[in-house]
């Protein structure tokens, strides 16, 4: 019962990241010209970003599967 | 070289597959082995998100305003991060509810109300209707583009075609064919659809694959990887500026708006509330799909900008519409096997979408529109048929072409003057008007169906006003003129900048102000009153699906399944509610039908069966129709629903109720204690006074019966006798003078009298009184007079009688000739004090306070004594010196005499 309530609030503390990620002002902090490794910056953020929330998402679901 | 034959038969044997799919699926699924109970098959067929706005559109979109095409990914990546929450508990609640669309949904959060499920369909299929006029565009226009191989073409602008050379009728018309054929096979009971569930999973991996297809062609086959492209893009001005976006409030402000409405969207547009809720096997499965469905959206978003930026590079001429790069560019390079998987990908986007959409929405026609109004004007004519599963099949038929022809007309009027993306949108923010009912009916019990209808009601006509208006003007079948001066020529009421606010495009402004209206309705209408019975259980069951099994309370009284078996014989077909209705006797331990008890679990049970069929609004009026219900009334659900509370509250009463009988408990066994001792007392007093009357009355008895018997007796021994006669009489009206005065002060009753008194006074009185008694036994009295006045204010002569008491006593206990009282009175701050000492035997410990009790004789071990008094003057006059506020006691220790004092309170202005 706790584990998945921790689960529950590790997901919406996700949610939160997302939106603080997603969004300004966060976002214009990477809305400039500029490269990482040749990708535009911005772009690299934003697709780094979600690909970075989705693995935690998926850690942190499918950790609570076993319990 | 691709001619049309070639593609028409690709296309043809590619539905085809979807079909043999469909059909494999639901053989497997009566086998009682389904397919698609399997949590990837699941998060894939949630991917029906992506149509061919995000295959062909998103790419537009991406060339327009760059990387602003991708909120409407990021959204549901963040409502999938809620969907532990959320999703997964509006599968709960739809599963116990037997809820088979969003308008069942919100019609059964707020009463099962026909109404509310008749509005939201409208909303819905209004609202849905340009996003498929956008899928039918995607699909002629990437037909007429690939026929024409390897040229590329632009397709003609529409309404330039004539009608029957329109391709996208025809496409309306096949995917018509299709869903009709593809989703209403049969009916049924719990309206799922298997087969489509398993076609759809597979369409979202042949759109993924096509897509990647691309994107890796464009990125690694044309260019040289993400660098070389974004290398190249950066040389061109005007494609430097798509990678990044204007950094301005409104652009931030669209962006977030757009992920706020993709956010609903995902939950709350027909299609993916059919999939998500409607369609889903197993709760658990909801697990995978919270990260699955996110990345797919991120594989399939991940060469959009690269596609855009190669396509633009590609036709710098801008005579291609980047909304097609995704099949052009493939084109332009003479990859024709790619260019038709990119065709088959797109449709399959568009066939996944407008499948499930459809079907969804026929449900909802059918279950919240069409039913209830045949119930309600025409039941005469439905009675007259026995199996109206048939009908609903039709219904749902028709209800199918008409939409899609809706589709076609919105295309034809209004889909030129729109990119794909901007279409969609539209439809998007039509569905976003579900949330305040829907999210709100599941977290909130206070919402009702008027405050629903209400939000609805106002953002819905919002959203007309403010989006679905102004795009058919835009188109030309409206006149512009209530676009640029506002309705009636007021320019506050211009769709697009209501109320005066600028700035924002037209999807934010419409969100806002949608949004606005919808939750004002919503809430203030709610607030105006409390929810009735049925809305209130209602709501218990939605917003309390973790904590309770859903109540069997909605139907009092039962009946027999004799009536009920025929009701749900004529919606489901009599072979298939027969077998349910068996599977439910079994599983009760029946064996047949028959047996089955006429109670509410049948009711409730063929209640569930037939909102399956025909949406929960409609069956609960059917039902109604054969149960001998009495209304449940308020008082009764509430009594139902409060039970856990009003038992806390029961045992804090009961807690508290104990605790006071206790209280009570305890006083009433002091009371009790106390009660007897007086009885004790007042028995010992009695016995006490009887026998102390008896003493004197013996001797004088005695006395005179020897005076009586003996005439002879000398003169002398018979004075002697008379004597002691008359002193004993006298001794006897004194103790019921006594007896009867202490009585008197005991009950209250005495009648004192409290007048100013001088203390000294009092004493010289008293002493003189007894000044023979101290003379003639040779004792010595020594007053010693106050230096202050001592008023008090008390009864002069019971202050005597307390004065001649304590001096009388004292006479009593000291010796003849040596004896000596001394009297001092003295004023003591707020009192006067007046101590009687004697130089007697004194009193012992142990009797100083037994004296005052009533007939207690001091010095009675002294047995040569015999009792000198009544045992009764010191218990009097502490009753009178306590009757003024004053008290009684004495200090005394043995052999050396004893102290008797007594205070009262002094007079004030004495000082």
């Amino acid at each position: 019962m706790n584990r998945s309530r921790l689960t529950a609030q590790r997901l919406a503390a996700l949610f939160l990241l997302g939106c603080a990620l997603f969004n300004y002002p966060l976002l214009a902090l990477f809305n400039r010209s500029g490269e990482v490794f040749g990708i535009p910056l911005l772009y690299a953020f934003l697709f780094g970003g979600w690909i970075l929330l989705i693995a935690l998402m998926a850690w942190t679901i499918e950790r609570s599967r076993k319990d | 070289m691709l001619q049309g034959w070639v593609v028409v038969t690709v296309s043809l044997a590619y539905l085809g597959i979807l079909f043999a799919i469909a059909y494999f699926a639901d053989r497997r699924a009566d086998a009682g082995r389904s397919v698609i109970a399997n949590p990837t098959v699941y998060a894939l067929s949630l991917a029906v998100y992506c149509t061919t706005w995000t295959f062909y559109g998103s790419v537009g979109r991406a060339a327009a305003t760059g990387i602003g095409f991708l909120p409407i990914y990021l959204g549901p990546t963040l409502m999938l991060a809620l969907g532990w929450f959320m999703l997964h508990k509006m599968v709960r609640v739809a599963k116990a509810n037997r809820i088979t669309s969003i308008a069942d949904f919100v019609a059964s959060r707020y009463g099962k109300s026909q109404l509310l499920g008749g509005l939201v369909t409208i909303i819905a299929v209004v609202g849905v209707v340009p996003y498929i006029a956008l899928q039918l565009k995607a699909v002629s226009n990437s037909f007429s583009i690939i026929v024409n191989a390897p040229e590329i073409v632009m397709p003609a602008v529409e309404g330039t075609v004539p009608l029957l050379q329109d391709s996208a009728l025809y496409v309306a018309i096949l995917l018509a064919a299709f869903t009709i054929l593809f989703g209403t096979r049969h009916l049924d009971a719990t309206e799922r659809h298997e087969g489509m569930v398993a076609a759809i999973a597979f369409e979202s991996v042949v759109k993924l694959v096509a897509f990647l297809a691309v994107g890796i062609f464009v990125t690694f086959g044309i260019h040289d990887g993400f660098g070389e492209i974004f290398d190249r893009a950066q040389e061109v001005e005007r494609l430097a500026a798509l990678t990044v976006t204007p950094d301005t409030a409104s652009s931030y402000g669209s962006w977030a708006a757009l992920t706020f409405l993709s956010m609903l969207s995902v939950l709350l547009l027909p299609r993916q509330f059919q999939i998500a809720v409607v369609e889903n096997v197993n709760e658990q499965h909801v697990r995978r799909a919270v990260w699955l469905f996110p990345l797919y959206l991120f594989l399939i978003n991940i060469f959009v900008l690269p596609i855009a930026l190669g396509g633009l590079l590609h036709f710098s001429d801008g005579g291609v519409d980047a909304d097609t790069f995704v099949l052009t560019l493939p084109m332009a390079h003479g990859q024709e096997a790619l260019a038709l998987l990119v065709f088959i990908g797109g449709l399959s986007a568009a066939t996944g979408m407008v499948i499930v959409e459809t079907i969804a929405l026929s449900t909802m026609v059918c279950n919240d529109l069409v039913m209830p109004a045949l119930l309600r004007w025409s039941a005469q004519r439905l009675h007259a048929r026995h199996d109206l599963s048939g009908l609903l099949l039709e219904i749902r038929r028709w209800a199918i072409a008409v939409i899609l022809m809706l589709g076609y007309l919105y295309f034809r009027i209004a889909g030129e003057a729109y990119a794909l993306v901007s279409i969609g949108l539209i439809s998007f923010a039509a569905v976003a008007q579900f949330a305040p009912a829907v999210i709100g009916g599941l977290y909130w019990k206070g919402g009702t169906r008027s405050g629903a209808l209400a939000g609805l009601l106002a953002g819905f006509a919002v959203w007309t006003y403010t989006l679905l208006l102004p795009s058919f003007a835009k188109s030309g079948w409206l006149p512009a003129d209530f676009m640029t001066h506002g309705l009636f020529g007021i320019e506050l009421l211009r769709p697009q900048q209501l109320f005066g606010l600028t700035g924002l495009n037209e999807i934010t402004h419409c969100l806002i102000w949608s949004l606005l209206a919808n939750l004002g309705g919503y809430l203030g209408v709610s607030l105006l009153r409390v929810p009735d019975a049925r809305e209130l259980r209602q709501a218990n069951l939605f917003v309390d699906a973790f904590h309770e099994r859903g109540g069997q309370a909605s139907w009092r009284g039962g009946a027999r399944a004799a009536d009920l078996l025929p009701l749900a014989g004529r919606f489901l077909g009599p072979e298939r509610a027969r077998d349910a209705f068996v599977r439910y006797a079994r599983s009760r331990g029946f064996d047949s039908i028959e047996q089955l008890p006429a109670d509410s679990d049948l009711v409730h049970f063929a209640e569930g069966l037939l909102a399956g069929a025909i949406g929960s609004a409609s069956a609960r009026v059917i039902v109604a129709s054969v149960v001998q219900e009495e209304a449940l009334g308020l008082d009764e659900v509430m009594n139902i629903l409060d039970e856990a509370s009003q038992i806390r509250t029961y045992s804090r009463e009961l807690e508290e109720k104990s605790r006071q009988l206790e209280r009570a408990t305890a006083e009433l066994r002091a009371a009790n204690e106390r009660l007897r001792e007086l009885d004790r007392m007042k028995d010992d007093f009695i016995s006490t006074v009887t026998h102390e009357l008896r003493t004197p009355l013996t001797s004088i008895r005695a006395f005179s019966e020897m005076l009586h018997s003996d005439p002879r007796m000398e003169l002398a021994e018979r004075e002697r006798f008379l004597g002691i006669i008359v002193g004993e009489t006298e001794r006897l009206s004194r103790l019921i003078n006594q007896i009867l005065d202490l009585a008197k002060l005991e009950s209250g009753r005495a009648d004192l009298t409290g007048v100013e008194v001088d203390l000294c006074d009092v004493v010289h009185e008293s002493a003189e009184t007894l000044g023979q008694l101290f003379r003639e036994k040779q004792v010595a009295l020594d007053i010693r007079p106050a230096t202050q006045a001592c008023r008090v204010m008390a009864d002069r002569d019971r202050l005597v009688q307390v004065m001649l008491n304590l001096l009388s006593n004292a006479v009593k206990f000291v010796a003849p000739h040596t004896g000596r009282v001394a009297v001092g009175i003295l004023a003591r701050g707020e009192e006067v004090e007046v101590e009687v000492a004697d130089n007697g035997a004194g009193i012992r410990p142990q009797e100083q306070e037994s004296i005052f009790e009533k007939f207690h004789q001091g010095g009675q071990d002294m047995l040569t004594d015999k009792p000198k008094g009544t045992g009764l003057g010191l218990p009097i006059s502490r009753r009178i010196v306590e009757h003024f506020g004053g008290r009684l006691w004495v200090e005394s220790e043995p052999g050396q005499g004893a102290r008797f004092k007594f205070t009262l309170p002094r007079l004030a202005g004495d000082n």
